[in-house]
């Protein structure tokens, strides 16, 4: 088998690694020569400098868009996880109908995220003017929640699938031997099952994090960053900067911002990374 | 065991080419790019495909080298573009693709398209800040034949002694009003000559409308992002038009926002006398007017003569325009709102013959019977060329209104909004209009948004420009 691999490894890497260096790392490569460009087409372009980086901050709505999108990423990775989690708990248990609650919990995650954009839009716009409350476009703490909310609901289901397979994971015998102890419920959760499902847990964090940091459709769909551009999330942002203003001048500095954008997403995701994986264990 | 080494390394290779050839094989499936998410995109895709069919069977062309290739602006005439094109070939063998960008996509599709190796040789702009983006790549229109076929000069876009871009379609907007409700009312038209005058048919409109069966006098201003251009942009063109009138300018950096008390005064009249409570402004759409409209349950609807096709069904002879009363001096001469929002451009970088090709199918939409016929009764275009004669008119009733304001001696307003210093701007402005709708906001905001941003905005984009 292992010879087999050794001999007809071309076939099976060249074809993705193709597709990735196609699909991925040129246009990569090229947006970031494109940041230090200015351009209309990505063809045609002039070499600038750093002039487009100096420029991010010409006004300030990259920075508002980052505490925005910083704030959200907290709470909605604190949420999203702690919710998860406490399902998948429930739902390892020997109750009657898990599979059903863990397919009706999963299936929000199966609907794009422009479309439930929308749906929430309606919805919580529906329970503002029931409640005389400003709505959505009108009141950025209403979107920031509103987010909140959209997220969850739609994340929820899929951490609580990873959690799920590690708590089935965890030993059967390490779970009796502890309760031979006699160790508490609440004890073993701290002591055995979290520390087994830690692998788990940086792999949500991870994605819940990197999901939250990098949100677009979502933010397009349900706030378009209104009202004026106090829900607008980073992502948002380079999109605004790149469309809504007229002048070559300003894709180059939208440019800026995603590269900008993109060493903070994979800065925060790494250190993130590896603050997990230290407190890992081997099974 | 080498030669199976060299048949592995070959079966790759064909593997990872095969891919590579199924990536360049579908040129109008990426078309879409970054705006392939959205339904209309996606339809947007499949219009693209079925015009290159038809560009494929079209016989082959004898002598004629060029190629056209139309990114249309107008999702709603696509049709009518596609069946000219098939004409077109079919007429002169040359190949005529039209492809048309998603409603709100027009600059991101522009964008990808023009990066291509088959970029179109024909696009639009949308007035000289849209023209700031592309003006590299505008051919100069001066020496053609579309351009001495202008009626008017003040209906291209020019920069010194070149011509970039050429208005191919005049639009008119104003107050569309239901005339059977009006006169169930107890009004014409002729009562309605200023804003006062419109203020009080409104005001009693509005408290008679249970009497006279409506929901109120105005359609919802809705100021979700598919309706609310009709505010930040069109009606926040009055206020612009006077001032610049004024001043005797037709451009500025810093607007003074002399007549933002006007503006006030009938966006005010607008969400009062109107039948839904502003509050609701923020998510009340385009279709929510239309259908209120349409349905008899209100009298008036600020639009334009685009909006036709879609509240025909009241009857033409229901159907009237009035001007947009602010309030402001002289407005007794005021006529509708007529210019372009729409400017043909032919590509600069685009080879010689497909530039020829793109000015020789121009020259035969305005002057050939059948291109003129697409224009005027198809599309229902409104020309600002000499060659659309009587017989080529628009049956729209509400240009007839149009030009039944001209004829009487109306000065018609400009279209200035195209001088609007960025989309931001006017989000900004909707933005602080729908706050101060809802009581969220005040209206010192919305003379921010309108005013402080305005000088922001062309002082970033200039900084920015280094």
């Amino acid at each position: 088998m292992e010879k087999a691999i050794r001999k007809f490894w071309p076939i099976f890497v060249l074809p993705t690694l193709g597709a990735f260096a196609i699909g991925f790392l040129w246009p990569f490569v090229w947006g970031v020569y494109l940041s230090f460009c200015r351009f209309t087409t990505v063809q045609n372009v002039s070499f600038v400098g750093l002039q487009n980086y100096a420029n991010i901050w010409i006004d300030n709505t990259f920075t508002h868009a980052f505490f925005f999108t910083a704030a959200f990423t907290v709470v909605s990775v604190a949420l999203i996880n702690v919710f998860a989690f406490a399902l998948a708990l429930l739902l390892t248990r020997k109750l009657r109908g898990t599979n059903l609650f863990r397919t009706v919990f999963f299936m929000p995650n199966l609907i794009g995220g422009i479309v439930l954009g929308y749906i929430w839009k309606t919805l919580l716009d529906g329970v503002l003017a029931l409640l005389d409350r400003p709505l959505l476009a009108l009141d950025a703490t209403a979107g920031f929640w509103g987010l909140i909310i959209l997220m969850c609901w739609q994340q929820i289901g899929y951490m609580m699938v990873i959690y799920i397979a590690g708590l089935q994971n965890v030993p059967i015998d390490l779970i009796e031997a502890a309760r031979v102890d006699g160790a508490t419920d609440f004890q073993t959760l701290v002591r055995i099952k979290i520390p087994m499902v830690m692998s788990n847990i940086t792999i949500c964090l991870f994605l819940t994090l990197t999901n939250s940091f990098k949100l677009f459709d979502q933010n397009l769909s349900l706030t378009n960053g209104l009202p004026g551009k106090d829900s607008q999330m980073l992502a948002l942002n380079i999109y605004d900067t790149f469309y809504a203003r007229s002048g070559p001048q300003w894709k180059g500095i939208g440019q800026a911002k995603a590269v900008i954008f993109f060493i903070v997403v994979a800065a925060i995701a790494l250190i993130q990374l590896r603050a997990t994986r230290s407190k890992e264990v081997q099974q | 065991m080498k030669a199976k080494k060299v048949v592995s390394l070959l079966t790759a290779s064909v593997l990872a080419l095969s891919m590579l050839a199924g990536c360049s094989a579908q040129p109008a499936a990426d078309s879409a790019d970054g705006a392939a998410e959205s339904a209309p995109a996606a339809q947007e895709e499949s219009v693209a495909q079925e015009s290159e069919v038809a560009q494929e069977e079209a016989p082959a062309a004898d002598g004629a080298a060029g190629q056209v290739y139309y990114l249309n602006f107008k999702p709603e005439q696509d049709e009518d573009w596609q069946n000219v094109a098939a004409l077109y070939t079919e007429q002169t063998g040359v190949p005529v693709t039209v492809v048309t960008a998603a409603s709100g996509q027009y600059e991101t599709q522009l964008m990808s398209e023009m990066a291509k190796s088959e970029a179109p040789t024909l696009f639009q702009v949308n007035g000289p800040v849209g023209l700031a983006n592309w003006r590299d790549y505008c051919y100069d229109l001066s020496g053609t034949e579309l351009y001495s076929h202008l009626t008017n000069e003040s209906f291209c876009l020019k920069d010194g002694e070149e011509v970039p871009a050429i208005a191919y379609v005049i639009e008119t907007y104003g107050i569309i009003y239901n005339k059977a409700l009006l006169e169930k009312a107890g009004y014409t038209a002729d009562d309605i000559t200023s804003f006062d005058t419109l203020k009080a048919v409104a005001d009693d409109i509005q408290a008679r409308k249970d009497e006279l069966g409506v929901k109120g006098a105005f359609t919802s201003a809705g100021m979700d992002a598919s309706s609310d251009w009709r505010f930040k942009t069109h009606l926040a063109n009055l206020p612009i038009y006077y001032e610049y009138k004024e001043d005797g300018i037709g451009s500025t950096e810093a607007i003074k926002g002399t007549y933002l008390d006007n503006y006030k005064q009938i966006y005010d009249l607008y969400i009062t006398d109107s039948t839904c409570d502003p509050s609701e402004l923020a998510t009340k759409t385009a279709n929510d007017a239309t259908a209120e409209f349409v349905n008899g349950e209100a009298v008036f609807y600020q639009n334009g003569t685009w909006e036709y096709a879609n509240i025909e069904a009241l009857g033409d002879e229901n159907l009237g325009m009035l001007p947009i009363y602010i309030g402001a001096e002289g407005e007794e001469n005021q006529g509708l709102c007529t210019g372009s929002e729409n400017y043909w451009c032919v590509n600069k970088n685009a080879s010689e013959e497909d530039i020829q090709a793109t000015l020789d199918f121009l020259t035969w939409m305005i002057t050939s019977d059948e291109g003129r016929a697409a224009m005027s009764q198809e599309m229902g275009f409104v020309t600002p060329f000499d060659t659309f004669t009587d017989e080529f008119a628009a049956s729209n009733p509400l240009l007839q209104d149009a030009d039944a304001y001209i004829a009487a001696g109306k000065t018609p307003v400009d279209w200035c909004f195209s001088t609007m210093p960025s989309e931001n701007w006017k989000n900004m402005v909707g933005s602080a209009l729908t706050a101060y709708a809802a009581g969220t906001g005040s209206w010192d905001d919305v003379v921010t948004a309108f005013v402080d941003n305005w000088a922001t905005e062309y002082q970033l984009s200039a900084a920015a420009a280094g």
